[in-house]
């Protein structure tokens, strides 16, 4: 990660050529080329605006509106905050950049992050991962075919007393995980039931 | 101490997350009648003479870091709940967070009115979705009934509460770090001084203080400073969350007295070890302080006594290691996550961070020499005292303490005859 952010450019990541750099589907971009907020989404950006004294601090949480509203922070949606905010693109990115949790790049429909951190390695971590390569065929970092699955290590989510344990998204916690669990876990997924 | 106060809704049958059962319960009658009958400095020196001490891992006094704003700036104060809990083995903030956030909001009206601060933010890691849904929905029920906004209680008080969430980034838990991110930057940490009580977020006096140990304010108020300084040890007293996870029966949080021992937190509360293993090793404040042996778990866990024994109480987020535990292979684990976590500023821990962590894996697969563990020492002696922050410190400490209390491992892992290489490979890619 320091190197990736050290590398300045955003899409400029270790053996990824700029031309790979992904680009917006029609699906996630269904309005064809306009990134722009949608009425509720401009009134919500005026409500995050009041919590701060200054323009810029609102940049995290604008930055969280767009990627719910887009699914990720593609060059386009970072050019269109750095807009509406008035912010360098430079600086837009920078933030993007920094913190995890902001997507680079599209993901899966279910983001499943495994906490590989010191407890839930502790309790099996390894194997909760391993299983889910086995299930999905994918490494950490990539996302299935069918984009319905993207995976990846998570660096510590807080959730020690409940470990193994992963996130979906950036939202629903699933703890004290075991690999039978997990595979169910997915299996339940590939229906679209609830977990 | 049977009756639990940070973990009260372990103890009720309500959920009291909801706002009419926590008024039910006779929340926020403290802060009705501490804005109403004290003065500000009134609840600055209860607080101060209560001896409470900063739950997120220093342990500085909370009363005397309140009394550093600086008076008549003319600039408004700010009051930043730390609630980015961020240091691996600790999940106790959460707790609260999650069941009981009015008791975090009760104190920081109470906190807020003693500092003069009107606008307070609780900076909330991005991780924890269903604490930041919970936090959000108890804020404005709070709003809703008069007890944040202008004219608190029908007074002349008035507090705002913000709820400002995280995007994954440890750094945000050193309060300058999370300053500079709630400014809407990087989150790189700032040179100090001047600390934040003087120049702190959008440039003015702020106070920066930990979920854990702003819920205590509102105890304070409510049972006064004697009762909180007769809980544990004189020189850091009151309730404490305590962390147990790893290698138990029972993984959890527990509520107790500051200064319980180690040996009853592992064995009593968290349900002792596995059946059928030994004790190993002990991380007894979160993934950044120095590990302790088997045999070293006989004190007491309050700041000075776990730093006698030579570590530190930190976020009190213990992590427990039975005799099946690799300890190159957890120590690599460590350092891969500071590593990831270093924010890049400082040349010591961007390099250092990168160094500990590839020698390390060297070592866990097998091709590490005699000579790497002299060079883990030296590069993590370098990083120590040397960067803008602790995240240095925080990720040389344990490789310190690693190879010093369990040296036998790691010299048999680079002996060459150690087995290493196949298994540990899928490790950490």
């Amino acid at each position: 990660m320091t190197a990736d952010r050290l590398a300045g450019g955003l899409y400029r990541k270790r053996g990824v050529p700029a031309e790979s750099v992904p680009e917006m589907s029609e699906e996630q971009n269904k309005d064809g080329g306009a990134v722009e907020f949608g009425a509720e989404a401009l009134v919500a950006y005026e409500e995050i605006l009041t919590h701060y004294p200054e323009r810029r601090a609102a940049l995290m949480p604008v930055l969280w509106l767009a990627q719910h509203e887009f699914g990720w922070l593609s060059p386009q949606v970072l050019s269109y905050v750095s807009d509406l905010m008035e912010l360098p693109l430079g600086w837009v990115e920078g933030v993007a950049t920094f913190y995890t949790m902001f997507y680079k790049r599209p993901m899966g429909k279910y983001h499943l992050q495994v906490c590989t951190n010191i407890s839930c390695y502790l309790r099996g971590a390894d194997d909760i991962l391993g299983a889910l390569r086995r299930q999905l065929g994918i490494a950490p970092g990539e996302t299935t075919p069918d984009a319905k699955f993207s995976l990846d290590r998570a660096e510590w989510l807080g959730s020690c007393g409940t470990a193994p344990m992963l996130q979906i998204g950036d939202k629903q916690y699933v703890e004290n995980l075991t690999v039978e669990k997990v595979i169910d876990l997915v299996a339940k997924l590939e229906r679209g039931e609830e977990v | 101490m049977s009756e639990k106060l940070l973990l009260r809704f372990e103890d009720v049958s309500t959920d009291l997350s909801d706002i009419d059962n926590y008024v039910s319960d006779g929340g926020y009658e403290t802060a009705r009648a501490a804005l109403r009958d004290r003065s500000p400095g009134e609840i600055v020196e209860a607080v101060k003479d209560s001896g409470l001490r900063g739950r997120g891992g220093a342990g500085f006094p909370t009363g005397l870091k309140w009394t550093f704003v600086p008076k008549g700036t003319g600039k408004p104060v700010y009051l930043l709940c730390n609630a980015d809990e961020s240091e691996p083995g600790t999940f106790k903030d959460r707790q609260i967070l999650e069941h009981d956030p009015h008791q975090l909001i009760e104190s920081m009206i109470i906190s807020a009115y003693a500092i003069g601060c009107i606008d307070a933010y609780i900076y909330i890691r991005g991780e924890f979705s269903t604490g930041y849904e919970t936090l959000c929905r108890a804020v404005a029920d709070a709003y809703a009934k008069g007890f944040l906004g202008k004219g608190i209680f029908g007074g002349d008080t008035e507090v705002n509460i913000h709820v400002h969430r995280g995007a994954g980034a440890y750094i945000c838990g050193e309060e300058t770090g999370l300053i500079e991110s709630i400014e809407g930057k990087r989150a790189h940490p700032r040179n100090k001084p001047p600390f934040p009580a003087v120049y702190g977020v959008f440039g003015c006096p702020t106070i920066v203080n930990n979920v854990e140990t702003l819920s205590c304010v509102k105890h304070i108020i409510e049972r006064g400073a004697d009762w909180f300084k007769s809980i544990g040890p004189e020189s850091g007293p009151g309730p404490k969350l305590y962390g147990v996870s790893g290698h138990v029966k029972k993984p959890g949080v527990f509520e107790l007295p500051m200064g319980t021992s180690l040996r009853e937190l592992i064995e009593v509360h968290a349900g002792g070890l596995r059946d059928g293993r030994k004790l190993k090793a002990v991380i007894p404040g979160g993934s950044s302080v120095p590990v302790l042996r088997a045999d070293e778990i006989d004190i007491n866990m309050d700041f000075d006594s776990v730093a006698k024994a030579g570590s530190m109480l930190g976020s009190a987020g213990v992590i427990v290691m039975d005799d099946s535990t690799d300890m190159v292979a957890v120590l690599r684990r460590i350092s891969h996550f500071y590593h990831h976590e270093s924010c890049g500023q400082c040349t010591p821990c961007r390099e250092g961070t990168g160094w500990l962590e590839k020698i390390l894996a060297r070592i866990e697969e097998g091709h590490g020499t005699p000579a790497d563990l002299e060079k883990l020492d030296s590069v993590a002696k370098s990083m120590m005292g040397t960067t803008v922050c602790v995240l240095s410190d925080a990720a040389a400490m344990p490789v310190r303490s690693f190879l010093d209390k369990f040296r036998d491992e790691f010299t048999a892992a680079v002996s060459g005859a150690s087995g290493r290489g196949g298994e540990s490979a899928r490790a950490v890619a």
